[in-house]
């Protein structure tokens, strides 16, 4: 794998935020590389800069010290789920679907067709017209999943974004996410989707990355860098396996 | 429900505005007033139908408002646009403010006399008036609802890369929207005070002037034809405004009741 030059490169990042005394040190020294394609998870406690470490990533704050490179050089397309569904409440679900499309002036028959695709993908199907405030959290937030998938980004940010759902959707969550993740083209020249995704649960983690990151308790830096070795596609029952208990254990621990 | 009960609001509004006719009707007959004095429904009515008929009440009603539109939009364009500036830059409000601070502690009412000296009897100090003392509800609205915008929102647009004219029309225009037209709705309603206030000073021409004429001849019936012809400009403007409310925010409704 050492031939493919990686798409995303994090080099002894550190992010302080200003206050009263000497700043907030939200995290320290952290540094890892992601391959094109690859399916990353971050765990870690309440406070250790999961959501931090995102939005540097997506360009939103910038590093204090430490850089954020890109495997070629350009800023990738990025997709971005929040921790919150940050909807606009003046547009109805498919037209906030829409959004990431209209911003790059696309045609909107297909932006339109795009979104109901998606709609149907995260099922919301009827509720295409519905406002924000007439969702429930966890609608609210499929819509956002929704967004963030319609302009086919290279790379996928992703909040905490199934915090809301139920035990069901989650589930049927994941295994969509897998399936749009793989579903990469690379005979049509088409990069794939990497992905960064920040959860709180180490099943959640288990069943979807290739390689976890777990972050420390304030200031976050990286106490874990764990390859998840069990075979894909991921299946719920291998839950029961000794091999993902193992697994979780080390996770488990680390996170402490 | 909903219906039957609005419409119950409407018959009894109705109720309650011939009512007051009556009552006004009942009161000039019973005082025996000079009609100078307090002219009766009717009296009214016909000079109504005098002034309407022999074009001038259509001509003055005209004149005030092309003042009060040219007033508002401009007055209202400029508060727009320089509220926008301010929302966006803290040094900018910090060098404006005193001077906005200041313009709203002198009474319209008293520098009007100068405005009409300075720049004539004619339509332009009416607009000036009228564009002034609508600038400031306006102003203030628009910083307000511009720097209300969630900031979550921009983080969004940012990290899709919108460009600085996208974020201002998909996001600060329709975010700021509520708050900007609950300006625009107080500025409707100044702005026919404004021009009104201007023709009072010194025209010859408007709703203003042909109240000052009025006044002068002794004609109170055409005082109060005047008067409710801009009762009636006033509530048009407040309804247009409503109603542009009504059809853009209508993603709010719930919030609003
Ligand atoms: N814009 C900001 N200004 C100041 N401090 C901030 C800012 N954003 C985050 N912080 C601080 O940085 C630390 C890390 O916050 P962050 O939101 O990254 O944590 P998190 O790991 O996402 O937590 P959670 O799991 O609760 O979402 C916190 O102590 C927070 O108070
Ligand atoms: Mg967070």
């Amino acid at each position: 794998m050492t031939e493919i030059p990686p798409i995303l490169t994090v080099r002894n990042l550190t992010v302080v935020f200003p206050d009263n005394n000497d700043g907030l040190r939200a995290l320290e020294d952290v540094s890892f590389e992601v391959c094109p394609q690859e399916f990353i998870c971050v765990l870690g406690p309440s406070g250790s800069g999961k959501t931090t470490l995102l939005r540097v990533l997506a360009g939103l704050y910038s590093p204090t010290t430490g850089e954020v490179e890109f495997g070629n050089g350009r800023t990738p397309r990025i997709g971005m789920v929040f921790q919150q569904s940050n909807l606009m409440p003046w547009r109805t679900a498919i037209d906030n679907i829409m959004l990431p499309l209209e911003l790059k002036n696309a045609d909107r028959v297909t932006a339109r067709a795009r979104a109901q695709e998606l709609i149907d993908l995260v099922g919301l199907t009827g509720f295409e017209s519905a406002l924000p405030r007439d969702l429930s959290g966890g609608m609210a937030q499929r819509v956002a999943i929704a967004r963030a998938l319609i302009h086919d980004p290279d790379l996928l940010l992703l909040d905490e974004p199934f915090g809301s759902l139920d035990a069901l959707t989650r589930e049927r969550m994941w295994m969509e996410l897998s399936r749009i993740w793989q579903a990469r083209q690379p005979a049509l020249g088409s990069p794939g989707k990497t992905v960064v995704m920040v959860t709180h649960s180490i099943e959640e983690s288990l069943l979807l990355a290739d390689r976890v990151l777990v972050l420390t308790q304030r200031p976050g830096h990286i106490r874990l860098d764990l390859e998840v070795d069990l075979p894909r596609p991921r299946k719920e029952e291998m839950r029961y396996t000794t091999h993902f208990g193992k697994l979780a254990k080390k996770l488990k621990d680390a996170i402490g | 429900m909903t219906k039957r009960l609005s419409s119950a609001r409407y018959w009894l509004g109705l109720a309650s505005l011939l009512g007051g006719l009556l009552l006004w009707w009942v009161v000039a007959r019973i005082a025996n007033l000079p009609a100078f004095i307090l002219p009766s429904p009717t009296d009214v009515w016909s000079r109504f139908l005098s002034a309407a008929l022999d074009g001038s009440l259509l001509f003055n009603t005209g004149v005030t408002l092309v003042e009060i539109l040219l007033g508002l939009f401009s007055g209202a364009g400029l508060a727009t646009l320089l509220g926008y500036l301010i929302a966006k830059s803290r040094m900018l409000e910090r060098v404006l403010s005193p001077y906005l601070v200041a313009s709203q502690a002198v009474p319209l009412v008293a520098i009007a006399p100068l405005l009409v000296i300075w720049f004539g009897p004619g339509m332009f100090s009416k607009v000036l008036i009228c564009a002034l003392i609508v600038f400031f509800p306006v102003l203030v609205n628009t910083v307000v609802g511009v720097r209300a915008v969630p900031p979550a929102l921009h983080d969004l647009m940012q990290s899709l890369h919108a460009t600085r004219g996208q974020i201002i029309a998909k996001l600060e225009v329709p975010a700021a929207l509520p708050v900007f037209l609950g300006g625009l709705r107080i500025g409707a309603t100044l702005s026919v005070i404004g021009a009104v206030v201007g023709e009072l000073v010194g025209s010859d021409q408007g709703l203003g002037f042909l109240i000052n004429v009025g006044r002068g001849q002794y004609d109170t019936a055409l005082v109060f034809v005047a008067m409710f012809t801009l009762i009636v400009l006033a509530l048009c403007l407040y309804g247009a405004v409503a109603w542009a409310e009504r059809k853009l925010l209508a993603w709010q409704e719930i919030v609003q009741q």
